[in-house]
């Protein structure tokens, strides 16, 4: 077997994995010219690694040869690595044929900067323009905008790709200047704020002709690093918060430092934060489907997320007040904001009970957590609940109750805290 | 009260539906004839699947339920487990003597189950659609087996037809011994007996000269897209299960390099 490119891949799938967006979904590519896949709706994981990540697309770097010196990146000028770069042709050949046997949903195709910023993104647009007119290739592609590239080339690569991000890399523009000094916000919000304008004009285009063409059509994404500068969860919800709104993302991803250098400027950790990383994402989720807003998750008497539990039974402990909810009659906006119910069961509730009276052996059935909800319902206006407990006493009852499981990932971690505290 | 038996078909079973109906007699139980045991008690009726009635049976479904309930009650279908038959009968006598839409009643037990019947196949449809592995013959066939829990195999040929125009290739159910094959042209189901020892994998003499490279370098991906510091063995197993590892070319024991 070619043992270069097994190398290549090596060293180019180690340094592409630490971009933790794998999501594939969002697409609406048809292959309609009986040409090579498809990437329409709802992606699919193909595999998972045994850190219990999603493996969806080819993640690889074109090259990890860089010119910039970033702290926190393995691929930083200054670290002693391996360095490769594939060809064009190599990478378009991978994916091909891993896709042809149902490994992966397509590629996504990163780079560190060689030369300069165009003439990286000039060949991760040719990837990209070859898998789709040389071969009809209508899976997924996800680009990597490289930060300073020119508004054309990112408007050439949005026709090829169905997604583009630019990473914010750290959350704020003061850590950005100690870590990496050479990048800056300006640098990367001009782009996501090109891209986020292509957006909306190819969108409005597609209303008054259908042929127009798509440009990135399952949106963009940023990514930041969680862990590797002194931000709390207070600054890191309102940067997100205020990218979804300004920049209409589609997903912020949130990657907990995992120590890759010891340089000076880091703190010095030994593990990933991973139940604060996962924390994080859960008020994400709080705020993408539950409705809520950023300043209701944390704010600045709280301006850390809880590690114990998780946000949205912590907002209701400090909420007790609008408890309880009355499963019956309630809006689903607040059945939503239940702990134990999901967006499904919610759904269902409000379902089912045009049809009869729910009591709570219809929610047990429907998938409703009872040993966290029944703290924050009623149905028919009876409670499961005998006394009245405070948050303290009803936050101990849910993590160390009968029944309760604490994932024994949280234990571990939890423990180091002890320790190191 | 009788004992309805039926040829195991999803017509066959619309049609017990009908001959209930028509008979005004409930079903004390309803079994595959290849199954089905005399009973003591009551008289067992062999219903002969006929499409004219299973067509009326549809048709008055179609009537009052959305197109996702009606999919829903052909997944309940393909579940295939333990008295799925009866669920479906239940299901269908609340939707014929309720006058609004019983679809959104997940208070009533075979409307929840339904829904969860159809979770669990579309889970597993959906897990198909995405641990399949093809591996190339020499003669560009692509090839894979599975051995799905719920009979998905007609569900996922859509998908594959759709994302796969222009290669040929055909997936076999080695559980239920059936297949489907595309030729570039159309799908067609194919039923064929393969001795055991054939119906796993393809032999190495008819592979594609190139297969064993790119089963290889996916392999090497595979370990190296991994993060160790991160290793998390609960939550992979969760996502993938076991009983799924079969399938999976990354996850079998690797060859020296």
């Amino acid at each position: 077997m070619d043992s270069r490119i097994t190398e290549k891949l090596k060293i180019l799938a180690d340094a592409a994995k630490y971009d933790v967006s794998c999501s594939s979904s969002g697409g609406k590519r048809k292959n309609e010219n009986k040409g090579l896949g498809n990437a329409e709706g709802m992606g699919i994981c193909h595999s998972y690694t045994e850190d219990g990540r999603c493996v969806s697309l080819l993640k690889i770097l074109l090259t990890n040869f860089c010119i910039y010196d970033c702290a926190y990146c393995v691929t930083r000028k200054s670290n002693d690595v391996e360095r490769a770069a594939f060809t064009v042709q190599e990478v378009v050949d991978l994916t091909i044929n891993f896709y042809r046997r149902n490994y992966i949903e397509g590629l996504f195709l990163s780079s560190g900067i060689f030369k300069n910023a165009d003439y990286t993104m000039e060949r991760l647009v040719r990837v990209a323009k070859k898998l789709r007119q040389e071969h009809k290739f209508n899976g997924y592609i996800h680009l990597k905008t490289i930060p300073g590239a020119s508004e054309e080339l990112i408007k050439e690569a949005g026709l090829y790709a169905d997604r583009l991000s630019v990473n914010i890399e750290l959350p704020s523009e003061a850590s950005l200047q100690q870590l990496a000094p050479e990048k800056n916000y300006t640098e990367i919000l001009l782009p996501m704020g090109s891209i986020s304008q292509q957006l909306l004009q190819a969108k409005e285009e597609k209303k008054l002709f259908r042929s127009a063409p798509a440009f990135a059509p399952a949106g963009q994404s940023t990514q930041l690093i969680v862990g590797a500068s002194a931000e709390n969860d207070h600054q890191i919800l309102q940067l997100s918060s205020q990218l979804y709104k300004s920049y209409s993302l589609k997903r912020v991803y949130y990657s907990g430092y995992v120590p890759v250098s010891s340089d000076n400027r880091l703190p010095i950790i030994t593990e990933p934060p991973i139940i604060r990383e996962n924390r994080i994402y859960q008020a994400d989720w709080l705020m993408r489907f539950y409705g809520f807003d950023a300043k209701e998750i944390v704010d600045e008497l709280h301006p850390n997320l809880e590690l114990d539990i998780d946000p949205k039974l912590a907002w209701a402990l400090r909420n007790r007040f609008t408890f309880p909810v009355e499963i019956n009659t309630a809006d689903y906006e607040m059945i939503l904001r239940v702990p134990g119910i999901g967006v499904k069961s919610a759904k269902k509730i409000v379902s089912a009970r045009r049809f009869t009276q729910l009591n709570f052996e219809h929610l047990r059935q429907m998938g409703v957590v009872l040993k966290r909800a029944k703290y924050f319902i009623t149905c028919q206006t009876k409670s499961l609940q005998r006394q009245e407990l405070d948050s303290q006493q009803i936050r101990n009852k849910i993590l160390f109750g009968d029944g309760s499981v604490r994932s024994a990932l949280l234990t571990q971690q939890l423990d180091l805290f002890r320790q190191v505290g | 009260m009788h004992l309805y038996t039926y040829d195991g078909t999803f017509e066959g079973l619309l049609t017990v539906v009908f001959e209930a109906y028509e008979r005004k007699s409930w079903p004390a139980s309803i079994e595959q004839e290849q199954v089905a045991q005399p009973s003591m008690f009551g008289e067992t009726i062999a219903v002969i699947a006929n499409e004219q009635k299973a067509q009326r049976v549809w048709q008055g479904l179609q009537k009052k339920l959305s197109a996702g309930a009606l999919q829903e009650l052909y997944y309940t279908y393909l579940w295939e487990q333990p008295g799925f038959e009866r669920i479906i009968f239940d299901y269908v006598r609340l939707v014929f003597e309720t006058k609004e839409n019983i679809e959104g009643n997940f208070a009533a037990p075979c409307v929840l189950q339904v829904q969860q019947a159809a979770k669990q196949v579309h889970r597993e449809k959906h897990r198909m659609e995405a641990f399949v592995r093809f591996q190339k013959t020499a003669d560009e066939l692509f090839y894979a087996t599975i051995s799905p829990d719920f009979n998905v195999l007609p569900l996922i040929l859509n998908h594959f037809g759709k994302r796969y125009a222009d290669q040929r290739w055909a997936i076999y159910d080695t559980r239920r011994r059936y297949g489907a094959y595309y030729d570039l042209h159309a799908i067609t189901f194919m039923k064929l007996e393969l001795p055991p020892q054939q119906r796993a994998s393809v032999p190495a003499a008819a592979m594609d000269a190139e297969e064993d490279k790119y089963r290889q370098l996916w392999q090497v991906y595979f370990d190296h897209v991994n993060i160790p510091e991160r290793k998390n063995p609960k939550l992979h197993l969760r996502h993938i299960p076991r009983r799924y590892w079969k399938y999976l070319s990354e996850k079998q024991p690797q060859v020296l390099r």
